[in-house]
């Protein structure tokens, strides 16, 4: 039997391929490329900001040599994607394809707006997003196929984060509609930003501040972990609108009643109840990966060092702790991306962050406004699970 | 019955007391708000919110969990393995979504109302049950598998008398999680005039009357609480009763 005759897997036996047959996946992102070149409008055209949108063709909306370069372009991608197999010349087709739609996108927009025209706004519409998602998802296929190592992922992160600026910084989307909602505030953009990142890893630290102890002491009292668990995944039951409420009404109590914390600025409605709110959703994954992490250290381990002569404070800090980072680690990364999407709906109580341009957008019905609060909203989450998912890897691979 | 029994049942009674007649608790609320205002919610029956919120959240759960465990079945078998790959990555891309922002973004295509509350539940519901799909379909020891094959079952029948009992537990925490979710993105829901309990919350915020935020987000509190307790009792259920029906063929 040759080493090639049959490969089992958790699924079966997959029986041989020849190196050119019909991909499923790959036929699937074709003939997604396909509806979106021939039967799906590329950018929408609005007169003004609120006016409602004309859809334009691709062969519309991009002079005619370019339209055809892109068409090209992705005809190839489908074409390499229904063939070709190996991961590594998918993803260089994947991103030659972006490479050519993300900037054609931004010259689409100035060629549909009007000479000198600064009310007219120019999104990209079902045919762009199609082509964005085929391309991403041939990426994405041929990354989670390559299993790339820690170091791997985060330089692909690097990558894509370093297109994404030089996209950006070039000013060759500066025509597009959400840019044009962008420079109209470009200040409250930065400053709600910043108070995003302030509520989501703030209320981080100081959940690991109180969790990672608390997680320490329940790993030790069994009847303390049953009530500190139990208390915590109710509070993680309650949706965020309703518990930001409840923290409103003994918060603005505090502030009536105590002249500090109102200096201090803690006050029914804000960031205040935002900050708690987030704080003890934060708890839970924080201590619950604590005790976890913990308990799964070998008491072999522990025996050992105790046998070493290692006193309790140093079992803890050096060989328990470390060997339990990566749980730890697992926790935060939870976190982290539960409060950066968490700290959108902070805006609904005065507790700003991105969410302000989400709520602001869907009361004035202007989507650009609403994806100029999600998409970095989203990105962050991203950014941030990609980020702390290689350190998790990198603190198994340490030794301890 | 046990303390802890006690309280869930008192913790329901008082919530059904409450969203039946919460006139009688005004008392309560008095306190908390200016001279004149209203104490209790007076721009729609309490009743009829929760029951609006738990059919949206209701139908929304029944279509994903329909989709999600065909997907689920799908990627898992030899057919559709060339998915599975990019469909685990998937799965940990859409959770960095916040639910708020596929809700706004659902809203200009679709409009205001119950429809993009809809969508953004379904969507944010597809994912967990899907990913504890996977999880509960692969995690099917493969000499079980082996066995059911001996034994001259049929794919069609290891699937559906082996593997789907097996990770049935896994499947019902996945659809639990989604519920727990949904109660909460239906509640924001009503920032873009779905029908439901974030109304009374909204409406308190932009009144200025904590008494309505208050009670809101104790009915919300509460209504989740308990429906997350009644779906981990159901999953016991279901576990005790895949350990008895494996007791009796060992």
């Amino acid at each position: 039997m040759s080493s090639t005759a049959s490969r089992t897997n958790t699924f079966g036996v997959v029986p041989p391929r020849p190196a050119l047959s019909l991909d499923h996946l790959g036929f699937a992102i074709a003939v997604l490329i396909g509806v979106a070149l021939f039967a799906a409008p590329f950018a929408t055209y609005r007169a003004t900001r609120i006016a409602s949108g004309e859809a334009r063709l691709l062969i519309e909306a991009l002079p005619i040599a370019m339209a055809a370069a892109l068409v090209l372009v992705a005809l190839g991608v489908a074409i390499g994607a229904v063939l070709v197999r190996d991961p590594l010349s998918r993803l260089g087709s994947a991103v030659i394809g972006l490479a050519v739609l993300l900037p054609s996108l931004g010259l689409s927009a100035g060629y549909l707006t009007p000479a000198d025209n600064t009310f007219a706004r120019v999104s990209p519409s079902l045919g762009f997003w199609l082509l964005s998602l085929a391309f991403s998802l041939l990426a994405v296929d041929a990354l989670a196929r390559m299993r790339l190592g820690p170091y791997g992922r985060l330089t692909a992160l690097a990558v894509g984060v370093s297109a994404l600026a030089l996209l950006l910084l070039s000013g060759i989307w500066d025509d597009l509609s959400i840019l044009r909602e962008y420079y109209t505030r470009a200040d409250s953009f930065w400053r709600e930003a910043r108070q995003h990142l302030l509520l989501a890893s703030g209320s981080m630290a100081a959940a690991c501040l109180l969790g990672v102890p608390l997680g320490i002491v329940s790993h030790r009292l069994r009847t303390l972990r049953i009530a500190v668990m139990q208390g915590l995944s109710i509070v993680q039951t309650v949706p965020s609108i309703a518990l930001f409420g409840l923290l409103m009404a003994p918060l603005g109590a505090i502030a009536a009643s105590v002249p500090l914390a109102a200096a201090l600025g803690i006050k029914g409605i804000g960031a205040a109840p935002a900050f708690i709110a987030l704080f003890l959703y934060a708890l839970l994954p924080i201590v619950a990966n604590t005790i976890a992490g913990l308990s799964q250290v070998p008491s072999a381990v522990v025996d050992a060092a105790r046998g070493m002569g290692m006193s309790a404070r140093q079992r803890l800090v050096d060989v328990e702790m470390p060997l339990a980072l990566p749980v730890i680690l697992a926790g935060i990364r939870i976190v982290l991306v539960q409060n950066f999407g968490l700290a959108t709906v902070a805006a609904l109580i005065g507790g700003g962050g991105f969410g302000t341009f989400v709520f602001q957008g869907i009361g004035q019905t202007a989507i650009d406004l609403v994806l100029l609060g999600a998409i970095p909203t989203v990105a962050l989450s991203f950014a941030a699970s990609i980020v702390l998912d290689a350190l998790v890897d990198l603190s198994k691979g340490t030794p301890a | 019955m046990t303390p802890a029994s006690f309280v869930r049942l008192t913790a329901l009674l008082v919530l059904a007391a409450f969203i039946a007649m919460p006139q009688v608790f005004a008392f309560l609320f008095e306190p908390l708000i200016a001279p004149g205002a209203p104490a209790i919610y007076n721009q729609g029956s309490l009743l009829v919110l929760t029951l609006q919120h738990l059919r949206t959240v209701c139908l929304a759960t029944m279509v994903s969990t329909v989709l999600a465990v065909a997907l689920g079945i799908f990627v898992t078998r030899p057919a559709g393995a060339e998915f599975l790959p990019l469909s685990r990555s998937l799965v940990n891309i859409g959770q960095t979504f916040p639910p708020i922002a596929v809700l706004a973004i659902a809203v200009p295509l679709v409009g205001f109302g119950e429809k993009p509350t809809f969508i953004a539940l379904f969507l944010y519901g597809l994912l967990p049950i899907f990913e504890n799909t996977l999880t509960g379909l692969t995690q099917v020891p493969s000499p079980t598998l082996e066995a059911a094959r001996g034994m001259g079952m049929n794919a069609r029948q290891r699937l559906v008398q082996v593997e789907l009992p097996l990770a049935l537990p896994v499947i019902l925490a996945g659809i639990r999680l989604s519920v727990i979710i949904s109660l909460g993105t239906a509640t924001i829901g009503s920032t873009v005039a779905a029908k439901g309990l974030g109304e009374v919350i909204i409406a308190g915020l932009q009144s200025n009357n904590i008494a309505f935020v208050l009670q809101g987000g104790l009915v919300v509190a509460l209504l989740a609480v308990l429906i997350h307790d009644g779906l981990v009792l159901v999953e016991r259920v279901a576990a005790r009763r895949l350990g008895g029906s494996l007791n009796e063929v060992s």
